[in-house]
């Protein structure tokens, strides 16, 4: 209601985005669409009301700066992300958080750009931590990676509508994916912080316990991992690497990384063994380390794989900072996923994931 | 009555260029073979060239280090100021 008396008496109100107007016989989320403004499904129509609520969510001036959007380095204002973030149904107090996610995304290391326009299924994965995650109501428990969460559900949308809309990102323009992911619409979840003995992802990428951050990856997902016969860490991980070595394809090596969500089950297997998270990464790297000759191109008339040169070299799949683990899941299940990485960076340096603290 | 929203866009009505016309014929011209980065673009772009030189056209090896990224503006300027028109090997 407050909103509804700032937006019909305070003038011009404080909104800087131009107007679209709409006769009473239109249908909002009809127009939403004839412009072109969706991902497909319909948008919550961005009325001044709306508008000037999300902008309470941040105490940043709604003619902030935050970036430029690609593909057509377009500026995007603090009030544009309040608009998209009307229309993919975020709440307020969601701001802070989709603000630091794009934040993270236009870092240069982040390479938005490729992301978008790359043939591959990737988008930026959010992953949220430290207290906003429970504040906000975010889920890391059963279902993570699914529907039914608002939060987890519309700060993702919120981001690639982001693109979408301010970028200029269309499929089938710039958008040149082969075969698209449901992930594009949104893949957004907070890591179980609920161990004390587990580092979170942000305390493993440098930021204090108790900080609120994101991460932002470039990948698509999930794929299933089953295992629920493994009893032992060294077999546990062993069976994670046969899985994780099929990624993009059995026979290719050294161009990704990935994300491993650990469910409750599976990591219990690992906690009661003492394995914290960095031993964890670095046995996974390590059992994804094959001979060459299993892996080399043109055997059994398979195009894919290592050339002949590479026969008896011990290949690694991953980068060496290629895996990251991230705690979610419900408390039943010896299921786990995978998050594969964009295949593109044939150098570890030239596209990483970026973390950003969550600022108000 | 009118209604209205607020606009999402970044509110650049697209205003399409006019194309240049192409080159009436190749000869006398540099012809730049840019390698977007790709593993196999190479392959690729040697067999272009083979042919434009078998016919003796003049080529220049142009590029990007990856197709993770897009080209600089630095590096489009002087692709721009060492050829006349330019061959993408785009994609796989």
């Amino acid at each position: 209601m407050a909103e509804k008396l700032e937006a019909k008496h305070s003038g011009k109100t404080l909104l800087a985005a131009r107007k679209i107007e709409y006769p009473d016989s239109a249908d909002p989320v009809e127009v939403c669409f004839e412009r072109g403004w969706t991902d497909g499904l319909p948008v919550t129509p961005p009325t001044d009301e709306r508008v000037i609520a999300m902008l309470k969510g941040t105490t940043r001036r709604p003619d902030e700066v935050i970036g430029r959007i690609p593909p057509f380095l377009a500026p995007c204002t603090v009030e544009k992300v309040a608009v998209n973030a009307v229309m993919a149904g975020c709440k307020p107090e969601y701001m802070p958080v989709l603000l630091a996610a794009l934040e993270a995304a236009l870092e240069p290391v982040f390479t938005l750009h490729g992301v978008l326009a790359t043939t591959y299924f990737s988008s930026p994965i959010v992953i949220v931590n430290g207290p906003i995650a429970r504040r906000i109501g975010m889920n890391s428990g059963i279902n993570a990676l699914g529907q039914g969460n608002r939060a987890n559900a519309t700060i993702g949308r919120a981001l690639n509508l982001i693109v979408l809309n301010v970028g200029g990102g269309r499929p089938g323009e710039a958008d040149r994916s082969t075969l698209g992911a449901p992930s594009k619409y949104t893949l957004c979840f907070a890591e179980d912080e609920s161990d004390p003995q587990w580092e979170p992802l942000s305390v493993a990428r440098g930021f204090a316990r108790g900080v609120s951050t994101v991460t932002l990856f470039q990948g698509h997902g999930p794929e299933a991992f089953v295992d629920q016969k493994s009893r032992t860490p060294e077999g546990l991980t062993r069976s994670f690497a046969l899985s994780l070595n099929r990624m993009g394809h059995a026979n290719l090596v050294q161009s990704a990384r990935a994300i491993v969500v650990l469910s409750p089950e599976h990591y219990a297997i690992y906690k009661e063994a003492g394995w914290d998270r960095k031993r964890i990464e670095r046995a996974l790297y390590e059992a994804t380390i094959r001979p060459g000759k299993e892996i080399l191109a043109g055997k059994d008339g398979v195009g894919e794989g290592v050339p002949p040169e590479r026969a008896n070299e011990m290949v690694p799949k991953f980068h060496d900072d290629g895996l990251m683990v991230v705690r979610a899941g419900g408390p039943a299940g010896l299921f786990s996923a995978i998050l594969p990485g964009w295949l593109a960076g044939r150098n570890k340096l030239e596209l990483q994931p970026v973390t950003k603290e969550v600022k108000a | 009555m009118m209604n209205w929203m607020r606009d999402p866009t970044a509110e650049t009505s697209a205003v399409k260029r006019p194309r240049r016309a192409p080159p009436k014929s190749l000869e006398g011209l540099t012809i730049g073979l840019f390698d977007i980065g790709k593993t196999r673009t190479p392959e690729f772009l040697d067999q272009v060239e083979k042919r434009f030189n078998e016919r003796g056209l003049k080529t220049k090896r142009v590029g990007k280090p990856t197709n993770a990224k897009v080209a600089t503006p630095e590096n489009l300027q002087k692709i721009a100021s060492e050829v006349d028109v330019v061959l993408i090997g785009l994609s796989d």
